[in-house]
């Protein structure tokens, strides 16, 4: 799985070189923030100029769903002060789909820390790679970014097999992201995600309702 | 053109509002993971946090121009083949490089 962030890494790189930066941007933003979603919205950003705050609000805004991941990502089971300080800083997409996937379960806190670094390393090694080449590539070479919707296409489809007998929870997240993008178009991730909190929990409470009277 | 100080503040910015929405809530909701509300939430919300992700990149598809066919063949092949063979990095490559192709050739602007 970690492997599919090679690809990733290196369309970040290759947008960096196109977007005029040196090569070794590449490798700073992606050893240092590790937020791939993040890190194609930043190139745009600073290529631009975008104001510091602009940066600041967009991190934020992307990667709220972070928040989220905390509720269930297995933390306590990653023993030592430095471990779980790394362990947060590379709480990714990736690491949480693949930490809190089925055959996880039993996964120590040595086994859950090498799966993060792995990924890291992979993500870094990428960039860089495509940094480097991005210069011998021309610039008529276009749409590299669909590597991150590829990546989320293939989390999407392996969490959906992990649980296969509830399919209403991607079909009512696939509903929050409609309804976010027409009626927030500007905040749609922040919106979905809170449609889709919100709708998980009156299902939640209707169902425990149905229970107590039955 | 921005220059390196602009830069590494951006960075730093980037990283500390990252890391911090990371970090800060384990111990901000550490009391809530007993609750059963949140286990609930928690064993249902990989799915559904992926699938809005996939939605989110796919947000400025507009179905009724002729280029958006470029991503809908690049996640056609992608579902295809991870379906197929569920090899994360196959389908990744093979989903990528169709849209690479078409938005370079057939698509290109």
């Amino acid at each position: 799985m970690g492997l599919g962030l090679v690809p990733l890494g290196l369309a970040f790189g290759v947008l960096v070189t196109q977007s005029g930066l040196a090569w070794w941007w590449a490798s700073a933003f992606t050893a240092l923030i590790y937020a791939g979603s993040f890190e194609f919205l930043l190139v745009a950003l600073v290529a631009a100029v975008a104001p510091l705050g602009t940066v600041a609000l967009t991190a934020f805004l992307v990667n709220i769903r972070h928040v989220f991941y905390t509720l269930s990502f297995p933390l306590h089971r990653v023993r030592g002060r430095l471990a779980k300080a790394y362990s947060t800083f590379a709480l990714t997409d990736e690491a949480y789909a693949l930490a809190t996937s089925e055959q996880a379960r039993s996964w120590p806190s040595r086994r859950i820390l090498w799966l993060q670094l792995y990924m890291h390393l992979y993500w870094v090694g990428g960039a860089t790679a495509g940094g480097l080449l991005g210069s011998l590539i021309p610039d008529s070479v276009t749409g590299l970014e669909f590597a991150l919707t590829a990546l989320f296409t293939v989390l999407a489809l392996d969490a959906i097999r992990d649980r296969r007998d509830d399919l209403p929870t991607p079909v009512l997240a696939l509903l929050s992201a409609l309804v976010a993008r027409l009626l927030f178009p500007g905040q749609m991730m922040l919106a979905a995600f809170v449609l889709f909190a919100a709708a998980l929990l009156t299902r939640h409470l209707t169902a425990r309702t149905r229970t107590r009277r039955a | 053109m921005p220059d390196t100080p602009y830069l590494i503040a951006a960075v730093a910015i980037s990283a500390t509002v990252t890391w911090a929405l990371r970090a800060l809530p384990f111990a901000v909701l550490a009391p809530l993971r007993a609750s059963s509300t949140v286990q609930y939430l928690s064993t249902r919300m990989p799915a559904g946090v992926m699938v809005i992700l996939l939605a989110y990149c796919l947000r400025d598809l507009h179905l009724t121009e002729v280029r958006a066919i470029a991503p809908l063949a690049a996640l056609a092949v992608t579902i295809g083949l991870h379906l197929w063979r569920r090899n994360a990095l196959l389908s990744i490559l093979g989903g990528t490089t169709v849209h690479v192709v078409l938005a370079s050739t057939l698509f290109a602007h």
